[in-house]
């Protein structure tokens, strides 16, 4: 047991050195938050989840792609099927080209990526004075300590220090680095409505939207969790069949027994 | 040396077989479970066996990562979240072939300290050692080329830094990149043959493993006393002694790699490289893989020209000497076995050898430190201090120790020390 608490503690200093190795940018250190999703049994907060979908389709949408979620992928969060065939129908996709070899589109099905608002990377850059908007996919992961990354950004708008450059365009925001940022503030209490007739302030659509893009960024993690638990347990045990048996086996061993002796 | 062991089987088909092509006899006797073995192996001994299992799980989940996987700059990131999305248990696969990485490295790590602790260098393993060498070697171009096929922004900015350290060398240098790259900077080319290679080179590794055993097999095994084996006393059957012992410490080791596959399966990855490779934007930071980082320290620590004093000639220049400083930190491992000249093999009775031993392991943590940080204030200093340090250990200190260390008495024998003090 000496050993495997040897190589846990080699390991966790291991996994420091490598967080310490990321420590980078003079971006403010994020607001720690706590999330459902966290530690070996956590899980999806659904409504949450479901509260922060509400929120990219009506806000962020507008900019985001979200090129690795499907619609299909919603009934994860609790959805039905019926919903979200009619959600997927209010788009518009292009799928192959008809006889004349002209695009074809058609509504949008399940199986369908979330469509991105922007053609291509051009012009997102062009609507969006220069800064492509990026995908939000795997945010949550793209980023050191993604969750709370992504929570203070929603929320750590604020005026710049008088001694802090503003170039024209941008907004002022702590935990971006260089803490000029071309997104203006995307959330501001009321914008939305909840369908569930929670109340919409920022910090409540942040923490939604949160839930919403970790289910998207890691879509198994439940799935993940779960099989986890019955491994470790698995292996547990096994860990005490074996030293056990080696316990037993090695006495001989240990009596100093010459096995070659004829 | 070791003794050819009469392994014929006494199953007819078996001893069919034998008479024809004598297999079953030749691995019974190099990895048999008969093989008689010290019976003194501690717990460090267990990472040899532990280094294989673990070519196993990268073998197999690399197998079935390639058939989903697609090898072209345009797909590559989208056929990973596929695998992540969409393939059955495509996130454990993954997730086990990533961390798989490290796991392997922490094994092989712990392997290649324990041969430096207990002097398994020596007479007459020289070739086993390096062979092993040879391995370390291997897994680092693997690992390399592995980490790029994701494609995200680390895969690819590291391989720009990687590959462009070759041209350094003189003369051939921007030949070898363009030959490396496939083109005129890291493309689709690159992918392809990065992908080509990092398929094959785990089979040349498991050759490279067989010849590695087979030389253990010729020179037996080491052990912590590091003397040989006098008498059938000192020895014990492989089975199924260190096959419950092997398969304990491999539930422990199994047990920690669970815990990371399923609980924090991107702690020991870089966030960036979630995001797809983008060649006009520079990361932040670009950082190896933690395996790496000792050897990225060295590499940066040298950031001055070597030329004829008081004039602007340059013999040799700054990045072309911590290339070279970089692969002779790896290359003077081969000459370990003359450099250390000392007699006595085990650690255990060289009391000043040990402290300096540990003063090594504390250099490589230092240099692994470095390696992460940008080389901004104290950190080159101390790159160079470590860079230093790490090859005085080699040439200087193990040399003067091999003359100079007072040693402690040997045990007569493996038995007479192990099966007495143990009670």
């Amino acid at each position: 047991m000496k050993l495997a608490k040897n190589i846990a503690i080699a390991l966790t200093a291991v996994a420091g050195l490598a967080g310490a190795a990321m420590g980078a940018g003079a971006a403010k250190y994020p607001m720690q938050m706590e999330w459902s999703f966290e530690g070996p049994t956590g899980t999806f907060d659904r409504a949450s989840a479901q509260r922060g979908w509400q929120v990219y389709k009506q806000v962020c949408s507008s900019c985001h792609s979200l090129k690795y979620f499907n619609f299909r992928n919603l009934a994860d969060l609790g959805y039905e099927d019926e919903m979200i065939k009619a959600w997927a129908a209010e788009y518009t996709v292009v799928d192959g080209v008809d006889d004349a070899g002209d695009p074809k589109e058609r509504p949008g099905l399940p199986q369908d990526v979330f469509p991105s608002p922007f053609p291509n990377p051009e012009a997102a850059a062009a609507s969006n004075g220069g800064a492509v908007p990026p995908d939000l996919s795997l945010m949550t992961k793209a980023r050191h300590d993604g969750a709370n990354y992504v929570f203070s950004l929603m929320t750590g708008y604020e005026e710049a220090p008088a001694d802090h450059p503003m170039p024209a365009g941008k907004s002022y925001n702590p935990y971006f680095k260089g803490g000029n940022i071309s997104m203006a503030p995307p959330l501001a209490e009321g914008i939305i409505e909840y369908e569930d007739g929670t109340a919409a302030t920022t910090e409540q659509m942040a923490k939604d939207v949160v839930n919403f893009l970790m289910y998207v960024a890691e879509p198994k993690l439940e799935a993940r969790h779960h099989m986890g638990l019955n491994v470790m347990l698995y292996l547990i045990v096994l860990v005490f069949v074996l030293y056990f048996s080696m316990k037993k086996i090695w006495k001989p061993v240990k009596e100093g027994k010459n096995f070659y002796k004829k | 040396m070791a003794e050819w062991i009469d392994a014929k089987p006494k199953n007819k088909a078996a001893a069919w077989l034998e008479e024809r092509l004598p297999i079953i006899g030749l691995v019974n006797n190099v990895v048999g479970v008969d093989t008689p073995t010290p019976r003194n192996l501690n717990y460090w001994w267990n990472f040899g066996s532990l280094a294989g299992l673990m070519l196993v799980v990268q073998l197999i989940s690399g197998i079935v990562l390639a058939m989903h996987y697609t090898p072209n700059t345009l797909m590559a990131f989208d056929s990973v979240e596929r695998i992540m999305r969409d393939v059955n248990y495509g996130w454990l696969i993954r997730y086990m072939h990533a961390n798989g990485a490290s796991f392997f490295f922490i094994a092989v790590y712990i392997h290649i300290l324990r041969g430096l602790y207990y002097g398994s260098y020596k007479a007459p393993r020289e070739v086993l050692w390096m062979l092993g060498l040879v391995i370390f070697l291997l897994m680092m171009a693997t690992a390399f080329m592995g980490y790029v096929l994701p494609w995200g922004q680390m895969s690819f900015w590291g391989a720009t830094v990687i590959t462009n350290l070759f041209s350094a060398v003189p003369v051939v240098g921007d030949s070898i990149v363009t030959l490396l790259w496939g083109g005129f900077s890291v493309d689709n080319p690159t992918l392809n043959r990065f992908f080509s290679l990092h398929y094959l080179l785990p089979f040349v590794i498991t050759g490279v493993v067989i010849l590695h055993i087979w030389a253990k097999k010729v020179s037996d095994s080491g052990n912590p006393l590091g003397i040989d084996v006098k008498s059938s006393a000192d020895q014990i059957p492989f089975h199924p002694f260190y096959t419950v012992k092997d398969a304990f410490g491999a539930a422990v080791f199994f047990a920690v790699f669970a815990a990371f596959i399923f609980y924090m399966p991107n702690a020991l990855g870089h966030p960036d490289n979630y995001i797809p490779a983008d060649p006009f934007v520079t990361p932040d930071s670009i950082v190896p893989e933690w395996y790496f980082l000792p050897f990225y320290a060295i590499l940066r620590s040298i950031t001055f020209d070597i030329g004829i004093p008081f004039t602007d000639v340059v013999i040799i220049p700054a990045k072309l000497l911590g290339v070279i400083a970089m692969f002779a930190a790896i290359i003077v491992l081969f000459f370990l076995p003359w450099l250390d000249t000392s007699k006595v093999r085990s650690g255990k009775f060289r009391p000043t050898f040990r402290i300096f031993f540990w003063f090594l392991v504390i250099d490589m943590v230092v240099l692994t430190i470095v390696g992460g940080k940008k080389p901004e204030g104290i950190w080159p200093v101390v790159g160079l201090i470590g860079t230093a340090y790490y090859f005085a250990h080699f040439l200087v200190v193990l040399p003067l120790l091999a003359k100079f260390e007072k040693t402690l008495p040997l045990p007569e024998s493996i038995a007479q020390a192990v099966v007495k003090t143990d009670k």
